[in-house]
C-alpha cells in the first residue's frame, strides 16, 4: 500500500512503515511532514519505522526537532526507528545534534563514513 | 579592520514560515556573484534558515511581523548577513545561545539554531533589546 503527498511518500509492507521525506525540511515543511508521519504511525503501529532521507535536498535544525519528536512518539508506541540514507550535508546536521549517538536509533546508508550501524534485516 | 564593500542587498518581507525558503534562495542568489563553493553556499543557506526561523518562531511567536535582512559582500570575499526583527527581544542572549536551550513549549524545536549558525559561520553576534527586537549578524569568509 503506497500513499503519497507532496512532502512524504509512504509505503507499508507487513510490519514496516517506510516514509520517504521529500525536498526541503525546514520549520515550514516540518508541520505537514509531522502530521503525515504521526497519522501513519498511529494508523499502522508498525514494528519498524524507516525514515528515508535520501530525497532531502535541505535540512536545518527544524528537521532535528522533527526527527527527535517522531523517534520519541515511535518509541512510545513500541516502534523501532531507522533513519536511512542521509546525504553528507544532512548527516552533518544530524551529528551536530548528537542524534546519531542515540543507542535506540539505527542510522543506515547515505554518503560519507558509516559511523554506527547495526545489522538489521527488515 | 575596514573592509571594502562591493555589493549590498536589503530584503524586507513578512516573518512567516513560507518565507524561510524564500530567504534562503534570495540570499544564495545574491552571494552567487562571489562564486562560492557548493559547501559554503549550503552552510550559508542553513545559517540564514536558522536565523530567519528564530525570527518567525520566537521573535513573533509565529504571529507575524517583519524581517529585515541585509547582505553585504566585501572585496576580501567576506559575507556579512544581518537578520533583524522588531519582535519581543531576548532577555538573556547568553542563555539563548546555549545549545539545546529553547523557549518553545508546545512544538518540537530542537534548540540547535544558534549552534548551527556558529558551526557554519566564522562569527555570529547577537544584539537584542526586550520589547524592541533582535539583530543577528553572521560573518563568513569564502575561500579564494
Amino acid at each position: 500500500m503506497a500513499k503519497e503527498n507532496v512532502y512524504v511518500r509512504a509505503e507499508v509492507m507487513q510490519d514496516v512503515l517506510r516514509a520517504e521525506l521529500l525536498g526541503e525540511i525546514d520549520h515550514h515543511t516540518c508541520r505537514p511532514m509531522r502530521e503525515e508521519l504521526d497519522e501513519l504511525l498511529y494508523l499502522h503501529r508498525p514494528r519498524t519505522l524507516i525514515i528515508d532521507l535520501g530525497s532531502v535536498s535541505f535540512m536545518d535544525s527544524s528537521g532535528l526537532g522533527l526527527l527527535m519528536g517522531r523517534i520519541a512518539l515511535a518509541e512510545s508506541l513500541g516502534t523501532r526507528v531507522t533513519v536511512r540514507s542521509p546525504s553528507l550535508r544532512v548527516r552533518r546536521i544530524l551529528e551536530l545534534s548528537g542524534i546519531t549517538r542515540l543507542t535506540s536509533l539505527v542510522l543506515e546508508g547515505g554518503s560519507g563514513t558509516q559511523k554506527k550501524e547495526r545489522k538489521e534485516h527488515v | 579592520m575596514k573592509r571594502v564593500t562591493i555589493n549590498r542587498m536589503k530584503l524586507h518581507l513578512p516573518a512567516i514560515s513560507a518565507n524561510e525558503s524564500v530567504c534562503r534562495a534570495v540570499v544564495a542568489a545574491f552571494i552567487a556573484q562571489l562564486d562560492p563553493a557548493i559547501e559554503e553556499l549550503a552552510d550559508i543557506k542553513c545559517a540564514v534558515s536558522e536565523a530567519v526561523t528564530n525570527a518567525v518562531v520566537h521573535a513573533y511567536f509565529c504571529r507575524g511581523g517583519d524581517l529585515y535582512i541585509t547582505v553585504t559582500l566585501y572585496a576580501d570575499r567576506t559575507v556579512k548577513i544581518e537578520v533583524r526583527d522588531k519582535g519581543c527581544g531576548i532577555p538573556d542572549v547568553k542563555q539563548a545561545r546555549t545549545p539545546l536551550f529553547t523557549t518553545d513549549t508546545d512544538g518540537e524545536r530542537s534548540g540547535m539554531g544558534f549552534s548551527v549558525m556558529e558551526t557554519f559561520c566564522d562569527r555570529v553576534s547577537v544584539h537584542s533589546r526586550v520589547g524592541h527586537g533582535t539583530r543577528v549578524t553572521m560573518l563568513k569568509k569564502l575561500a579564494e
